[in-house]
């Protein structure tokens, strides 16, 4: 038996109103919030995120290969899954690539990986936007997903997969050019009914590969290129409930959308349910799971998620989205980092390991060799993993000087349960709200870019409860 | 602590120092001939009667180069220091010492910056490559995280404390308004730097040192040849530098009240000069006052000022040009203008005027008999800085 040993979704902190892109662009838009990566955040960092949520509730064995699908990964040419594989201190041995580029690719990973023979944990985030007051802009999310893809044998499987069927057929629905920020689309009439004649086929060619009748799944979960297909594939398959939308809470997620929704739907699911993902997006993509009857899923679900938010104002979001262009603080901006540096430094910088002396137990961050401590000797460091810790502030301060690509900067000085102590950025937190006391957490963040190398390093956020 | 110290060993008989101000028409080398040519003048040397020189700039420029080329020095070692903002300190303390070791006979100490060329605000970024982990935060973040903690552990209210720090300000705007050479010399009232817009913390930009080019030499000989160039030589009594561990970063101890390492050099210092009371035996203090909280807490890490009574000695005027202890009588980092490689320099000179009574009436110490003065000049941040105090005087004791 092979299906999902483990999943969870990241919805970033902040969302829009979309109200308040109806208030500034004076038409009507549909109702609801959509989700904003902050803009420390890209595809990398919030797949880290949801790659840590799953990493951290599973007691199997790692990984054996990480795929990493984005519409609008961080680098192309380069391996932008070697990041996540960095940040999340996984065995050289473990295989790390992009799976990526068309929104797709999301439900392809999931695809090839339930039909693989390996453990992969599929990583998945996009981050939407297009033309103020588009329907991109409007509808689209930025969130993530991981899926931990297994065999029984791997541990108890959070959902069995039983099968699927794929149809695939070139025509013209979505394109965006490499060099181009936003996509377009054909219109939605002429998509709509070559999406619905495929996905007859397709479930029909699913059932009879599982062997059940329409009246043995449960619920469905349908993922699209746009609204009016999802509406008419629900309509069109008589599935009468329908599990894992977010349409009016984070948006549509591009290429993790498929997996982000099938999370929500298993997180709301019941012991021994069916349930079936279609996709529709450039063919049809149909996967038929049945939830174990009793397994352990992480705490920190995506319904807790979009419970806990801050809100952005439309001027802010066009700022985070390169969409309106704001005088930076006069201040030379970042250099690039070195590469050599990044390397030797790599498990601090993005794995958070510091140091610990070997008999004082002081904890040194960053790490050292030298202990600040007496009783250590040189080079009797341990290394000790932060990442997962805990923190509270002891003092701030409100940084307005410095460069930052969202001024100001709020930094503070923040002491780890257990010891350790750093002066640390402090993102997704509303100015009015930092006080002495408050519980952290830390957070892998890009903290600039600089000549097309994006620096990952990490931050804290307040704990979201 | 171990240190010997040199006192009584050598002398400065000759100080110079440009005017702090946006040089926009005077280039880094213009400025190091200015003060330079001065030093020179006051003692009727050349630059050929130096034997050894030490040029401090903290980011103008490169090796002794940065001196020789400008002064065409022939056949002279020229050593170029770096030291934080503790540059032109260190550029003196070195020449101090090569003159003690008997090394050499005449040293002169350079130190110059040339800030206003970047066409940024602020001073620039030391920009060498790293694993981009390294903190990002302003050193007016940095120091502005003093209020709430000093106001928390002594039980102040912080908007008092705030008023208490915008006096500083006050009182060094009041002396730079008195000095020709001071960058800002304009009088603030410290009601109106606390209805300015905060930039870092609870701090505004008039909290903050000003930014300027600048450049000061000093002249250093053995003590006993002292009186072959002037009448009133200063005498170096004490020099101390700590280098801090970077400890209070990560020591959850730290609360950012004191800066463990000036306390240091302070204690240092005082050892080596034979100081017992600072409050009582100093005539005046130059202090690093980058912020106006740093100047705050020097008070109680200098001696001048019980643990937790600073702001109330600040609030007294103990430290005002009629106080008990003048700090910063030439208007400090926040007036007279801030020259990373020049401004320890600048320190000495201003000692150097006031302790031979040279310094402009309208803003001389009282005459109280009493004959050191005190630098202090620091570089880095609560909990990573390196610290330099000496103590001057008028005699050999």
């Amino acid at each position: 038996m092979r299906g999902i040993l483990n999943c969870a979704g990241y919805i970033p902190f902040k969302r829009l109103e979309r109200a308040s892109i109806q208030e500034f662009m004076g038409r009507t838009v549909a109702s609801g919030a959509r989700s904003v990566a902050s803009h420390d955040e890209d595809t990398a960092t919030m797949g880290v995120e949801a790659a840590r949520l799953v990493l951290n509730s599973w007691n199997g064995e790692d990984p054996q290969t990480i795929w990493f699908s984005s519409s609008n990964p961080p680098y192309m040419e380069k391996t932008n899954a070697n990041v996540l594989h960095a940040a999340l201190q996984l065995p050289k041995s473990t295989r790390a690539y992009d799976f990526g580029g068309a929104a797709k690719s999301g439900v392809g990973a999931l695809q090839t990986a339930v039909s693989s023979k390996e453990t992969v944990l599929l990583i998945q985030a996009d981050t939407r936007t297009g033309l103020p007051s588009g329907e991109d802009e409007i509808l689209g999310g930025d969130a993530a997903a991981a899926l931990l893809i297994g065999d029984h044998d791997d541990g108890p499987l959070l959902a069995q997969y039983l099968g699927g069927a794929s149809a695939t057929e070139e025509f013209i629905d979505r394109w965006r050019s490499p060099y181009e920020k936003n996509s377009q689309q054909w219109e939605e009439r002429f998509t709509t009914s070559r999406y619905l004649l495929l996905v007859e086929s397709a479930w029909e060619e699913a059932l009879e590969n599982v062997g059940l009748d329409p009246d043995q799944i449960q619920s469905v979960v349908v993922s699209g290129s746009n609204v009016r297909v999802t509406n008419r594939i629900i309509k069109t398959l008589g599935v009468e409930k329908v599990l894992g939308d977010l349409t009016d809470s984070v948006g549509n997620v591009g290429a993790a959308d498929a997996c982000l929704r099938l999370t929500r739907a298993i997180e709301s699911s019941k012991p021994g349910e069916r349930l079936a993902l279609v996709v529709a997006s450039d063919g049809i993509e149909i996967l038929i799971f049945e939830i174990a009857d009793s397994y352990t899923q992480n705490p920190i679900t995506i319904d807790t998620q979009i419970a806990t938010r801050s809100e952005v104002n439309y001027q802010q979001f066009l700022q985070w989205k390169g969409m309106l262009p704001v005088q930076p603080p006069n201040r030379p901006s970042p250099a690039r980092i070195s590469a050599s540096a990044a390397l030797r430094e790599s498990d601090w910088k993005h794995g958070f390991i510091a140091s610990q002396g070997e008999q004082s137990n002081l904890i040194h961050m960053p790490p050292a060799r030298v202990s600040a401590s007496e009783k250590d000797d040189i080079d009797t460091m341990q290394p000790i993993a932060m990442a997962n810790t805990n923190g509270h502030i002891v003092t701030f301060t409100i940084d307005r000087l410095v460069y930052s690509e969202s001024p100001p900067v709020v930094f503070a000085v923040v002491d780890f349960v257990g010891g350790g102590r750093m002066p640390m950025e402090v993102t997704d937190a509303d100015v009015e709200s930092i006080h002495i006391g408050m519980e952290v957490v830390p957070t892998f963040r890009k903290i600039f870019t600089a000549d097309g190398i994006h620096n990952y390093f990490w931050k804290v956020r307040p704990t979201r409860s | 602590m171990a240190s010997n110290g040199i006192k009584d060993k050598v002398a400065i008989i000759s100080i110079g120092c440009t005017p702090f101000r946006e040089h926009w028409d005077k280039s880094r080398d213009d400025l190091v001939i200015d003060a330079t040519k001065q030093t020179f003048k006051s003692v009727g040397l050349t630059s050929a009667d130096v034997d050894a020189y030490w040029i401090g700039t903290a980011q103008s420029g490169m090796s002794g180069l940065t001196l020789s080329i400008p002064l065409r020095l022939t056949g002279k070692p020229v050593t170029r220091v770096e030291n934080f903002c503790a540059t032109g300190s260190e550029a003196l303390r070195q020449a101090c010492y090569a003159v003690a070791s008997g090394a050499y006979d005449v040293a002169m100490a350079v130190g110059v910056e040339k800030v206003k060329d970047s066409g940024y605000q602020g001073l620039n970024a030391f920009p060498y490559p790293t694993a981009g982990t390294n903190r990002t935060l302003t050193a007016a973040a940095m120091y502005s995280l003093v209020l709430p903690a000093y106001a928390e552990k002594y039980g102040i209210e912080e908007d008092e404390l705030r008023m208490v720090v915008a006096k500083i300000a006050e009182k060094n705007h009041f002396n730079g308004a008195r000095n020709p050479l001071a960058q800002f010399r304009r009088e603030t009232s410290a009601e109106q730097i606390c209805e300015m817009a905060p930039v870092a913390g609870r701090l505004s930009i008039f909290d903050c040192a000003g930014v300027a080019d600048g450049a000061a030499a000093a002249i250093v000989v053995p003590a006993e040849k002292a009186y072959d160039y002037t009448d009133k030589p200063l005498f170096v009594k004490a020099l101390s530098f700590v280098s801090g561990n970077g400890a209070g970063l990560m020591d959850p101890s730290y609360d950012y009240t004191t800066f463990p390492e000036c306390e240091m050099a302070a204690n240092d210092a005082y050892l080596q000069a034979g100081v017992s009371d600072p409050r009582k035996e100093i005539a005046l203090a130059e202090v690093h006052d980058c912020f106006t909280p740093t100047e705050l807490v020097l008070m109680e890490d200098l001696g001048f000022s019980e643990r937790g009574q600073g702001w109330k000695d600040v609030m007294s005027g103990d430290f005002a040009l009629d106080g008990v202890l003048p700090v910063n009588t030439d208007g400090g980092l926040k007036s007279f203008g801030h020259p990373v490689g020049a401004s320890g320099i600048r320190m000495h000179y201003e000692c150097w005027l006031q302790l031979r009574g040279e310094a402009p009436p309208e803003r001389s110490i009282p005459e109280t008999g009493k004959k050191l003065g005190l630098v202090h000049n620091l570089g880095g941040y609560p909990g990573e800085m390196v610290s330099f105090v000496s103590i001057m005087g008028t005699e050999i004791s």
